[in-house]
């Protein structure tokens, strides 16, 4: 006999599930349809059957096709790169400088289309249809749902361009075009640029900054995140890149061409994040060494790696709630108090002043920024822009999946504007304040270091103008450090899902795994050299990615117009 | 001298279960109390279930069909995490304390080199748990 008393006790659960077992258990009323209506797919594959499940020292789990082939892909590439420097470093910048310069149009497009659909959909009734179910309930708050959103997407290019780039657009526009002797423009200043002209020329580095970190990098997030959500949640594939393609290849995603796509997705991430780990080590050396005088040597770098991938490990044994999303949130509080700290500091009301300029001349400049044919800038526009572009692109595997991950039980339309909207005004003020503050020091109180300094100094530089210099560079210090424990572990998590054959249950060592490959391949490179090659190689990787996302959004209208409503 | 046995189970490895699973159910016989099935299920799909909730139906299936077959209270208390592997010991610590169970009976593989590192399901539950943990080899 069951005793009625237990039986309420252990349900007393809030979540929407334990409602429906209490009045299931009770028989008030017959079991409702679990989630509520959604689309199932019918198919016959059934999830792990790929896999290769076993114990050898430890238990481990994993895609059969998809691990071997990428780990093998991933130790070739690095042996070649490192035994043939001199020949494999100029194929890849030559390969991804040729993409950029010739089908700079082409992820231009593809970038506008993005845009286009995320924010019809946001107004569309598509709009309305529940990722997870129309009873799915959020698994994560608004606080720690958009703290990992930024972590995951853009936090540390935001500590390491927030100072660089609006101060490089405004000194080209400043400058003016230039032509070389064979007609062809010689400077890098968006669009016409502005010269002589310091108003002007502010406006249009503001807008050109803010265009590469606004709508459309987040609209290439959001596309990959939406496909993988809806296929995952609702329709019940597993969640790896392939089943985005379910309304194009049907079953034949479960073959080779499923396998191709997410090979080149654990590919793109592993690169992308070894890269990332290799640059932001050198970032965050410079600007201890310009604090402790801790020096910038290979050995310091490597020390550097080391110490971030250790404290993942930790975080990644925590598990998603325990890591990245309390480190996301202490993150986000701290980046949140360096912006105040700068608003404060620096010059406040203009810096308000300036944040509703810079979105209004965003909005002006936003139609020739991104239009893709008949460009004469042609160096901004494929230097920047495509370059940009196929950066984000490349990301977009990870950090799509990883929103994708975290945003269960949200509609379409929250999905959105949280990660399209929300995300493009906080790096608008983000940009304002950082960016034009630097602005403002050159053109106001004559500062040259910040212009003068490497690219990895410009935050400290412009840090050292403002008071407490040494405490808000040592916060931001943290800041670049933290944002790269959270990008390791949380890349470590995608990576492992997609070699896992979109299983989510696999054992966390594999995780630690994937980070020690992570850093093993960054400090490889930047002992043997071989970085830039690997960059290189990564943003070339966003051509495919372009294609991908391009059918992505394809699947996307067709499976949310299959949802039923 | 014990209340209510909770049993951390995995649908995708019942088979492993068996030994643990007939522990506690002569341990429920022994002293009549209940057991509650507990299992996290990813918010993803994986080869159980597609869903939370149909992962949720199995388990209240397999808390019934025990409860049936060994004549013990029994009743399942599904969970769902977006990281069940990496949320696992922490859910079951707090899922324990909830549910004011004194007495946890969970399988677990032998000790193995690594576990320094990565301790087991069962070895890290019994290290933080204020409940009695029978961890069945």
């Amino acid at each position: 006999m069951t005793d009625p008393n237990t039986d309420r006790d252990l349900d007393a659960e809030k979540s929407a599930a334990q409602a429906e077992t209490e009045a299931e258990d009770q028989g008030i009323e017959p079991i409702p349809e679990p989630e509520g209506e959604t689309e199932l797919i019918e198919t016959d594959y059934e999830i792990g059957q790929d896999n290769l499940a076993a114990s050898w020292t430890l238990k481990f789990d994993i895609h059969q096709v998809v691990f071997t082939w990428s780990a093998f892909a991933i130790m070739a590439f690095i042996v070649l790169t490192l035994a043939f420097q001199n020949e494999v470093e100029p194929l890849f910048t030559g390969l991804r400088n040729w993409l950029t310069g010739n089908l700079d149009w082409f992820f231009l497009l593809s970038g506008n289309i993005f845009v286009l659909l995320c924010l019809a959909l946001i107004v569309s009734p598509l709009g309305k249809i529940r990722l997870g179910g129309p009873e799915a309930t959020a698994d994560y708050g608004y606080i720690g749902w958009f703290s990992m959103l930024f972590a995951a997407g853009m936090g540390i290019g935001l500590m390491f361009f927030g100072v660089s780039e609006p101060l490089s657009h405004y000194s080209t526009a400043f400058g003016g075009v230039t032509v070389g002797e064979d007609g062809v423009r010689t400077d890098w200043a968006p669009l016409g640029g502005a010269e002589g002209n310091v108003e002007q020329a502010t406006r249009l580095g503001m807008a050109a900054t803010i265009f590469h970190w606004g709508l459309h990098p987040w609209a290439i997030y959001a596309v990959v995140a939406l496909a993988l959500a809806l296929f995952s949640y609702n329709k019940g594939l597993p969640l790896t890149l392939r089943s985005a393609f379910y309304p194009i290849f049907g079953e034949r995603i479960w073959g080779w061409p499923g396998h191709v796509v997410d090979i080149l997705a654990v590919f793109a991430t592993i690169f992308g994040l070894a890269t990332s780990l290799g640059i932001g080590a050198q970032q965050a050396s410079a600007g201890l060494n310009q604090l402790f005088g801790l020096g910038t040597g290979t050995g310091m770098l490597v020390a550097l790696i080391i110490f971030i991938t250790a404290i993942a490990i930790v975080s990644i044994l925590r598990g998603l709630d325990g890591g990245v999303k309390l480190l996301s949130e202490v993150n986000i509080a701290l980046a949140g108090l360096l912006l105040l700290f700068v608003v404060l500091a620096g010059a406040t009301t203009d810096i308000l002043r300036d944040f509703f300029a810079n979105l209004g001349a965003y909005g002006q400049y936003l139609p020739a920024l991104s239009m893709p044919f008949g460009r004469e800038d042609a160096n901004f526009s494929q230097g920047w822009t495509a370059f940009y572009w196929a950066w984000w692109i490349s990301w977009s595997p990870f950090v799509g999946m990883f929103i994708a991950r975290v945003s269960r039980g949200r509609t379409v339309r929250e999905f959105l504007i949280a990660v399209l909207i929300v995300p493009t005004v906080l790096s608008v003020l983000w940009m304002t304040a950082l960016g034009g503050t630097a602005i403002s020091q050159v053109v106001n109180d004559g500062v040259t270091s910040v212009q003068g300094a490497a690219l990895e100094l410009q935050l400290f530089e412009m840090l050292a103008q403002l008071p407490l210099a040494a405490i808000t560079s040592f916060v931001a210090i943290v800041l670049v450090l933290v944002f790269f424990i959270t990008s390791s572990d949380s890349g470590s998590l995608v990576i492992d899902t997609i070699a896992a054959g979109g299983k989510i249950n696999a054992p966390v060592v594999q995780r630690v795994f994937w980070a020690i490959v992570e850093a093993l391949v960054a400090i490889a490179l930047l002992l043997g050299g071989g970085l830039i090659a690997l960059q290189a190689m990564a943003v070339s990787t966003g051509l495919p990615f372009t294609l991908v996302l391009l059918a992505a959004c394809y699947a996307i209208v067709r499976g949310l117009m299959n949802e039923p409503r | 001298m014990y209340r209510k046995i909770v049993i951390p189970v995995d649908l995708a490895h019942l088979g492993d279960l068996a030994k643990a699973m007939q522990t506690a159910a002569d341990l429920a016989r022994l002293y009549s109390i209940p057991v509650v099935y507990v299992a996290v299920a990813g918010t993803v799909p994986d080869e159980v279930a597609r869903t939370p909730e149909e992962h949720a139906e199995k388990l209240r299936a397999l808390a019934r069909e025990q409860g049936e077959r060994h004549g013990h209270e029994a009743s399942a208390h599904p969970l769902h995490s977006a990281d069940p592997q990496g949320e696992l010991n922490r859910l079951l610590r707090a899922t324990t304390a909830e549910l004011g169970a004194d007495l946890v009976v969970m399988a677990s593989h032998k000790p193995a080199l690594l576990d320094w590192l990565l301790p087991s399901h069962g070895g890290s539950v019994a290290e933080h748990s204020e409940a009695s943990v029978f961890v069945v080899r």
